[in-house]
């Protein structure tokens, strides 16, 4: 029997009036991988984040996940399927307590608060947040809020994690702790997709990794792959004279 | 904040034990009148609560769920002579459901722009009424005069029923208060709150979580506006239609605290006694003086414990600790 693929994405396009902020992508993620997705600012590499979550639905194209189509599914009910995802920007309950918040994650698997508390008490272990559960959450830090905000989605017990830009801003040490942390999270058989600017990074947790440039998929590729071709670099530096 | 403490439970007793002797130390119509106020209010604001504290639909149209309440169970008494009790239910029922009905539409507005929409929502209802003949249309409904009793939910010769009829809906909607925020649905709301993205992330259904606060809070509203129209036998859309009834609702609940369970009481315990008193003392001539010292209380509070007053009272309770 054929392995399904954890996440297949088949020719998705979006536009937004004229502009194509996907055209035409399509990947396939394997259970178990750790993908990057990566490109130059306004490469659509959120609009695509956006899309797979069920934020946006695609114009045209179908997503699928773990064989299921989800392409027009609301974004609630992808959550509900096993899909995660954190935010460019930080996205977190600001009046309820580190451990609140990743209880209310906590919640989509139990309808009870006591298990929930306990879950969430698990997952903040995990996470190395646990002894600040009982801050209010935005007494932390950035790179702690980031933290916390993955803690959130990994308390809703995803089959795929897709992590937008959750290095961003981090100083050397903090940025090698969330290295950590993914990889930690990909060998307790999560599907990780991540979106990432940091090289440092993504050169060291991705299986493979996909580069976007003006809504269209340019490659595809291994990391070594992908830093030394030659379209990936004129995307990034612009072309030799 | 899961669990009650022994300390809260029996606050909670002795204030209740207290309100419950009220009426002994305080035999005359006036003192009673305005307690029923507070009550009355008081419930109004934690239904409030539950869908602008907690969920953060700031809702300016809960008069039409107060209105539709009161005239529901009155026109079913005056036309169908339905037991007003039943009638509170079917109040309540109504109500809730077409809040559902005008919540769903405006699923995606938030803030700003579901508080206009509610105001539209109320001033809609008004004018509906003003010119609905079944109801009365702008001359409004008397209610019929029947025995005086408590399942005939009238009586004539005391105040005193009414006082603790009133007492028992704020109870009522307090544990419901309480088990809403203690509980999934508690948690989805606050999320909610704090922004759409987050809580479907976390997997919420915003609309539907949304329209669960709405008819919670509708059907409370509901019931206080059956009370109203048992309590003074008579309605037209200008006593329990208008907008600064509304408007009143979300004051009282953000000078007490939104987002706590006691908070709206507190609030409606301090600002009904303020435009009873200002309003029987200076007559017409005080039209408006009551706003003014709502307004320099808000004012006050806003600036310096945006929680309201129920803020205040958690931080000094914290510094004693």
């Amino acid at each position: 029997m054929k392995k399904s693929s954890c996440l297949e994405v088949n020719g998705v396009t979006k536009r937004f009036g004229g502009l194509f902020a996907n055209d035409n992508i399509s990947f396939v993620v394997e259970e178990g991988e750790i993908v990057s997705i990566i490109g130059p600012n306004g490469a659509g590499k959120s609009t695509l984040f956006n899309c797979v979550t069920g934020f946006y639905h695609p114009d045209s194209g179908k997503i699928s996940f773990m064989g299921q189509e989800i392409t027009h599914y609301r974004a609630h009910r992808i959550c509900k399927m096993g899909v995660a995802r954190t935010f460019q920007i930080v996205q977190i309950i600001s009046d309820m307590s580190v451990l609140e918040n990743v209880m209310t994650g906590a919640l989509l698997r139990y309808n009870r608060i006591a298990p929930a508390m306990e879950k969430a008490e698990e997952v903040l272990t995990f996470t190395g947040l646990i002894e600040k559960k009982e801050l209010l959450a935005t007494e932390l830090t950035i790179a702690d809020k980031k933290r916390l905000e993955v803690s959130m989605a990994l308390a809703t017990r995803p089959k795929l994690l897709m992590l937008d830009e959750s290095m961003a801003g981090l100083t050397r040490v903090e940025l090698q702790g969330m290295i950590d942390l993914i990889k930690e999270i990909g060998r307790k058989g999560i599907t990780l997709v991540v979106v990432e600017h940091v090289m440092e990074a993504v050169m060291q947790i991705s299986d493979r990794v996909v580069v976007l440039n003006s809504g269209k998929k340019i490659m595809e590729g291994s990391p070594q792959e992908v830093v030394v071709n030659e379209e990936v670099i004129q995307a990034y530096l612009g072309e030799k004279r | 904040m899961r669990n009650l403490s022994f300390k809260q439970i029996s606050l909670c007793i002795i204030v209740l034990i207290l309100l419950i002797l009220f009426p002994v130390a305080f035999s005359k119509p006036f003192p009673q009148h305005v307690m029923i106020l507070i009550f009355m209010f008081g419930t109004m604001a934690v239904a409030w609560n539950i869908m602008g504290g907690y969920a953060g639909m700031f809702s300016f149209g809960q008069v039409a769920f107060f209105g539709i309440g009161a005239y529901t169970s009155s026109f079913l008494l005056i036309t169908y002579h339905v037991n007003p009790w039943l009638g509170l239910i079917v109040g309540g029922l109504i109500s809730a459901l077409v809040g559902a009905a005008i919540g769903y539409p405006c699923s995606n507005l938030r803030g700003h722009y579901f508080a206009i929409a509610s105001i539209a929502f109320g001033e809609i209802v008004r004018t509906h009424f003003n010119n609905w003949k079944l109801i009365g249309a702008a001359e409004g409904m008397t209610l019929p005069m029947m025995n005086e009793s408590f399942g005939n939910f009238m009586f004539h010769s005391s105040k005193l029923p009414y006082y603790y009829i009133m007492l028992a809906f704020l109870i009522i909607s307090l544990i419901v208060c309480y088990f809403v925020s203690t509980s999934k649905m508690g948690y989805y709301f606050r999320a909610i709150k704090e922004s759409h993205d987050v809580a479907k992330v976390l997997g919420v259904n915003v609309v539907w979580y949304r329209l669960i606060a709405i008819m919670i809070s509708a059907f409370l509203t509901a019931m206080a506006g059956t009370f109203y129209a048992q309590y003074v036998l008579y309605l037209d859309p200008e006593s329990v239609l208008i907008l600064p009834i509304s408007v009143q609702i979300v004051l009282i609940s953000m000078l007490g605290g939104a987002g706590s369970i006691m908070g709206p009481v507190i609030g409606a315990a301090i600002l009904m006694p303020v435009s009873e008193v200002t309003r029987v003392m200076l007559g017409h001539k005080g039209t408006g003086i009551d706003m003014i010292i709502y307004g320099t209380l808000i004012t006050l509070i806003s600036v310096y414990q945006p929680k309201g007053v129920w803020g205040l009272f958690s931080n000094i309770g914290k510094r004693m600790k």
